[in-house]
């Protein structure tokens, strides 16, 4: 399990790690490396270029620029988890980030990193896309955007462009009060998804839902969406609840050698219901409803 | 024999003297070992799960630069004096022996199989290599499911054996249709049971080095069984035991594949001595998984007979069992599975007819537990079963069925794997349970149900007892030496993978001399050191190993006694060893130091020894156990299942466990705890899968789940010390019990729990994807 | 063979510099670069924990991280925790005396976890609870984790001015 020999290259700045991937045929970016160097190891992947993001200034960070929180995408997932601003602005995003691997995972992992690897068990895409995330792919061509709910085209595969690097997660803030809540069915503890949900609740004052978010990761290659107009107007609880925990079970899902997809909608099911239902709570309480 | 009369160094928790070098990092394991010249290895594995190899070509891999070598079967046989590496264990059972080739010759059968072999200036360079080498295999057919390789049109696992029935035993006594005949209770069922690989955090890994000038073979090996090791290089290489030395480093775990021979160590000790330069080949995880042995599946289909009272009359049934593509520990695995479904319990005839299929995947040999969570599995889910049919409660079932302690000694009827009478030694098998019960609060459990259930949380508890069987013989053997510098030595051919094994030994034969255990050096399982060994296997090195080290330390305790005695012309009963000296009862300043008499016994030239005196302050003992000595326990657990998720989280764990006298307590605890962290392993995550052709699917360990910290309880460990007649020191062996209960109580709390909803536990592992899976089919059949 | 680069770093406080491929990953440069084979090796995909060490004060997993891109940085591995002949730090005392360990081929990935925590923590008590969720990532199939468990809370929770456990 040694990794195939490469060519390492570390750009300092932005220009060079751009005309690097310009320049370079068979090339990988390294970010935290979490996923990547197990791929390595094993052989899955050997690319003949790896360009270092870790030496690249000014990649990381977190800001809140007017109405949206922006994460670097060098970011580590423990910065982000510890961050007092994104505990203020996203809680949801420290929820999250709290069930992404272990501590020794995050401390090495980056937000950007997960995001592109787009991995259909990962727990931060569900997030972004329940939060209707927007990535910033940069290439000398210059700058785009992107929702992250359009970024994955198939499993472990994106929209990113050879040229492109991802180098920052912008989020959309949610207003004050709002509640959210992000849960997951693993095998093990800390281990992979098999489902995860993330809501996001805005309650109006009589605590009937005014704004919903509900994005159900494990289900296909990329993080699903829920329609959920039908819930607003209601409580986030009873039978509105169940019927939109319905709406999840009738989301497409893929099976696979260890659950079949009825049982992967059953899952989808029952984490709405109960991710929706604390998000609820937790709006209520911060409203002091 | 009694408690009172415990022999010295019994029953004290002595500091591991393992401890200081490995909290340092000073530990010395396998890969830690460097040489000058040292070539690093490589395999190439075969990538099928069956195939013919039409043709190898190592041109380009031999031409990349910083390759050594490359070796292929037909490159290493010369130097062998056989095509196959004799691993069989002797077995009647076998209908034939299935041994494997130092690299595949012309067959591969299963997945992760060698083919070559690459010799490099890194394990970096080394494995570039494998990429270039050209390997052309005509895929085979291959037998995945031991069920489908049983039927008369399966294809064949391999083409070197008649078929795929490697051998069909069974376990059987009593009169067992008349036990079915007019019993008032009746069921059939079926079970599917997997319990996984050993999954040592160090994997495992050899150094071999040649020396021309000796002529001699050197090999550090990350080995449960270094004698074993021996004398298969002796044999396979043509060399005499004088000139092969097999050394285990810092072992860094075992748990039952380190037991086996695997080709990868005869190929590494017969590319050394080819190349005549060192080489190290340490295994990595994905080798782990696809070459190591492993445990695996087995499939029963029982049949039960009982009383209206919920005794057993008999069980019948056929086990299937999964034995990979090679035979390396003959029938035991399944063998244990059957014998250990007896368990505490009377039951009065037994007919398991036992089918041993060969597959195209790694071969089973025992993992911690070697079959018997199995076999402790089916009795235990059927006393529950019984209990549900006729509205009994689960303990009370049991405790109908236990064989109550006056009829110990107990002849269960079956004979054991080598051919003796399978007899319970000693213990009280419905006081362990009444005490697991009682530390449990079982009684109180219904009171924490309904509030649980209050709160909308499933809550279940469960109960299980077993025997194990350990201490396995033929022997083992051991010498205490004392030289004039005073330094105490300690030879054996046991050896430990971090049981603790130097420190029982040590702790033994420094009571026995009066020696701090930490002055006591054990050398444990180096082949130059000690001719005999048979190493770590069926829980054995406290009985075996131990009893050897507490005679032989006796035996050097008589011989300090009698020189002191003349010496100091005391009687020897008025004699005491303290700190290195033997000294006059009571007054310290009469005596010498055991130094001395060492150096008296070493002799002089030309002057006589003490009067009476052997020379050299040194013994040697063996111990052959007459029989296999068992030690019991009761487990019990709670756990809270979500029945929507399929998440079990267990809240409760009690053991009562007797293995007789407990020489060390802590370790023995430690040896419970973490025999019963790796059985809920085996009831809640492991599972080795593989797709229809054999491909492994669960080659890391993000798929192929260990128990972690954060989903295994507090552990609690109650003992009873029932001393076995069967050894000086009255002990049990320990290594493997806390495995054995651990998938039949945590089934059994899971099935409790779930009770409400109707879902009944037969397979292993319970995942979350099969009770979700469960809990649908039980919804849709409601 | 593809070229050489070389690294220079800080290792348990002291300066060292060796020269490796750059697919060469961290834990196999400090064990077979720079000789210090107390971090080990268990599964190579960032899993079992074995060869968690701390760069810049942050358990990493060091099969997952490439030497190089230690260059400058500050890394502590098991060696460091107490010199040679040295009193033993409090937590590999307390793994000693708690049974936190058996073959102990886990215990330096499991050191360097704890001093983590133990820094974190700085004094405020832990549960069993958080001691576990922070030993998730560390792979034990000896003890089944309830003797590193008891020694983390022991020195964790030690009351201060007693037997104080060193926070570096």
């Amino acid at each position: 399990m040694k990794a195939a020999n490469f060519a390492y290259h570390a750009p300092t700045t932005r220009q060079e790690l751009f005309a690097l991937l310009a320049e370079l045929d068979d090339a990988r970016m390294i970010a935290g490396g979490q996923s990547l160097v197990p791929m390595m190891n094993f052989r899955l992947a050997a690319p003949e270029n790896l360009v270092d993001l870790n030496t690249v200034g000014g990649l990381d960070g977190i800001e809140v620029a007017g109405d949206r929180l922006v994460i670097g995408a060098m970011t580590r997932q423990r910065a982000a988890e510890r961050s007092a601003t994104v505990a203020r602005v996203c809680p949801l995003l420290v929820e999250t980030l709290g069930r992404v691997g272990v501590q020794q995972i995050r401390n090495r992992g980056t937000v950007g990193g997960s995001i592109a690897h787009f991995d259909p068990t990962a727990e931060l895409p569900v997030a972004a896309v329940a939060l209707d995330a927007e990535v910033v792919l940069e290439s000398l061509r210059g700058a785009r955007r992107m929702p992250v709910a359009d970024f994955g085209s198939d499993y472990l595969t994106t929209e990113i462009e050879p040229d492109e690097v991802l180098t920052a997660v912008e989020v959309p803030l949610w207003p004050e009060g709002h509640g959210a809540a992000f849960d997951e069915v693993t095998r093990r503890g800390d281990s992979y998804a098999i489902v995860s949900v993330a809501a996001l609740v805005l309650l109006d004052a009589a605590g009937r839902v005014a704004r919903l978010s509900v994005a159900i990761g494990g289900l296909t290659h990329a993080p699903a969406r829920l329609a959920v107009d039908a819930m607003v107007g209601a409580a986030p609880e009873g039978e509105a609840l169940a019927a939109l925990a319905e709406t999840a079970r009738a989301l497409p899902a893929d099976g696979d050698g260890l659950m079949a997809a009825e049982d992967k909608q059953h899952l989808a099911a029952t984490l709405t219901e109960r991710v929706v239902r604390r998000a609820g709570e937790r709006a209520r309480r911060s409203t002091g409803g | 024999m009694t408690l009172a009369e415990r022999p010295a160094g019994v029953g004290i928790s002595v500091p591991r003297l393992e401890d200081d070098a490995l909290v340092r990092g000073k530990g010395r394991f396998l890969d830690d070992i460097t040489l000058p010249g040292l070539l690093h290895a490589a395999f190439l594995r075969s990538p099928e799960a069956h195939g013919h190899i039409r043709s190898i070509d190592v041109a380009e891999a031999e031409a990349l630069p910083g390759v050594h070598r490359v070796l292929r079967y037909e490159d290493l046989r010369p130097l062998l004096t056989m095509d196959r590496i004799p691993v069989a264990m002797p077995s009647g059972a076998l209908k034939f022996d299935v041994d494997p080739f130092v690299l595949a010759r012309d067959e591969v059968c299963h997945v992760g199989e060698p083919i070559a072999l690459i010799l490099a200036e890194s394990r970096h360079v080394a494995e570039d290599a494998a990429e270039l080498i050209m390997v052309d295999i005509d895929p085979l057919p291959a037998v995945v499911d031991p069920r489908d390789g049983l039927a008369p049109d399966a294809p064949q696992a391999r083409l070197d054996c008649p078929d795929n029935l490697v051998a069909r035993t069974s376990a059987a006594y009593g009169d067992i249709d008349a036990a079915f005949a007019d019993a008032p209770v009746r069921f059939a069922e079926r079970f599917h049971l997997h319990k996984g690989g050993g999954n040592s955090i160090e994997p495992r890994g050899v150094v071999a080095r040649w020396d021309p000038m000796e002529e001699r073979l050197t090999v550090w090996n990350s080995t449960q069984m270094p004698h074993r090791a021996k004398r298969l290089l002796v044999t396979t290489l043509g060399l005499t035991e004088r000139q092969v030395r097999v050394v285990p480093p810092d072992v860094g775990g075992g748990f039952g594949p380190k037991f086996v021979f695997h080709p990868e160590e005869l190929a590494i000790a017969a590319a050394a001595k080819l190349t005549g330069l060192p080489v190290k080949w340490a295994e990595d995880r994905y080798e782990s998984f696809i070459a190591t042995v492993q445990e695996r599946d087995q499939f029963w289909s029982m049949e039960v007979a009982a009383d209206a009272d919920g005794r057993l009359r008999g069980l019948r049934g056929t086990l299937v069992h999964d034995h990979g593509a090679y035979t390396p520990y003959g029938v035991a695995l399944p063998y244990n599975s059957a014998t250990n479904l007896l368990g505490p319990y009377v039951l009065p005839a037994y007919a398991l007819d036992i089918s041993l299929c060969l597959t195209n995947k790694v071969p089973t040999t025992p993992t911690r537990g070697a079959g018997r969570p199995q076999g402790t599995f089916i009795m235990e889910r059927i006393l529950d079963l019984i209990a549900e049919r006729l509205g009994l409660a689960r303990d009370e079932v049991r405790r109908r069925n236990l064989i109550a302690a006056e009829r110990l000694p107990f002849r269960t009827g079956l004979k054991t794997r080598d051919g003796g009478e399978m007899t319970y030694d000693s213990g009280d098998y419905a006081e362990c349970q009444r005490r697991a019960l009682a530390a449990a609060d079982w009684n109180g459990f219904p009171e924490r149900r309904a509030a649980a259930r209050r709160e909308g949380r499933f809550l279940g508890i469960g109960l299980a007892n077993y025997v194990e069987g350990t201490g396995r013989g033929p022997f083992e053997s051991a010498s205490v030496t004392i030289g004039p510098s005073g330094e105490v030595v300690v030879t054996t051919g046991a050896c430990g993978q971090g049981q603790g094994t130097v420190t029982m030994l040590a702790q033994l034969t420094g009571a026995a001399l009066g020696i701090a255990p930490a002055k006591v050096r054990v050398i444990a399982g180096d082949t130059d050191a000690s001719p005999l060994g048979l190493g770590a296997f069926a829980s054995r090195q406290a009985v075996t190993a131990g009893s050897a080290v507490h005679l032989a330390a006796g035996k050097v305790r008589d011989k300090i006694l009698a020189v002191a005695s003349d010496w100091l012309e005391v009687a020897a009963e008025d004699l005491e060893l303290i700190d290195g000296r033997v000294s006059l009862r009571g007054a310290p300043e009469v005596g010498r130091s055991i130094a001395d008499i060492a150096a008296a016994l070493s002799g002089s030239p030309g002057f006589s020894l003490p009067k009476g005196a052997e020379p050299g302050l040194s013994a040697a003992a063996d111990f052959q156990p007459d029989a296999i000595t068992y030690c019991n326990g009761t487990h019990v657990a709670e756990a809270e299942v979500d029945p929507f998720t399929g998440v079990v989280r267990l809240t409760r764990y009690v053991v009562v466990h007797d293995c007789g006298r407990l020489i060390n307590p802590r370790m023995v605890d430690g040896q419970i705890i973490g025999g019963v962290v790796h059985g809920i392993g085996s009831a809640l995550y492991e599972w080795m899968r593989y797709d229809a052709t054999g491909q492994p699917l669960t080659c890391t360990y993000s798929d192929y789940l260990l128990a972690t910290a954060d989903v295994v309880p507090r552990v609690e460990v109650h003992h009873m010390e029932s001393p076995t007649p069967l050894n000086p020191l009255g002990v049990k062996g320990a290594g493997e019990s806390g495995t054995i209960a651990a998938p039949a109580v945590v089934a059994s709390a899971v099935e409790d729990a779930l009770r409400p909803l109707g879902v009944a536990i037969r397979d292993l592992p319970m995942t979350p994807d099969r009770l979700v899976r469960l809990a649908r089919q039980a919804r849709a059949a409601a | 063979m593809a070229d050489t680069i070389e690294i220079s770093l800080t290792v348990n406080g002291q300066p060292r510099t060796g020269v490796a491929e750059p697919r060469r990953n961290l834990a196999d440069f400090l064990r077979h670069t720079l000789g210090l084979t107390g971090t080990h090796v268990g599964c190579e995909h960032g899993v079992c924990g074995a060869c968690t060490v701390l760069v810049d004060g942050a358990s990493v997993r060091s099969c997952l991280m490439l030497a190089v891109q230690a260059r400058g940085r500050s890394v502590e591995t098991v060696e460091g925790l107490a010199a040679d002949g040295a009193p033993l730090h409090p937590l590999q005392a307390a793994l000693s005396e708690h049974h936190g360990l058996q073959c102990g081929y886990c215990t330096p990935g499991v050191l360097m976890t704890l001093l983590e925590l133990q820094r974190e923590l700085s004094g405020r008590p832990v549960d069993e609870a958080e001691v576990r969720h922070a030993l998730a990532g560390n792979l034990c199939r000896c003890t089944g984790y309830q003797g590193m468990v008891d020694a983390a809370l022991a020195v964790l929770n030690a009351p201060a001015g007693g037997a104080t456990p060193e926070t570096r």
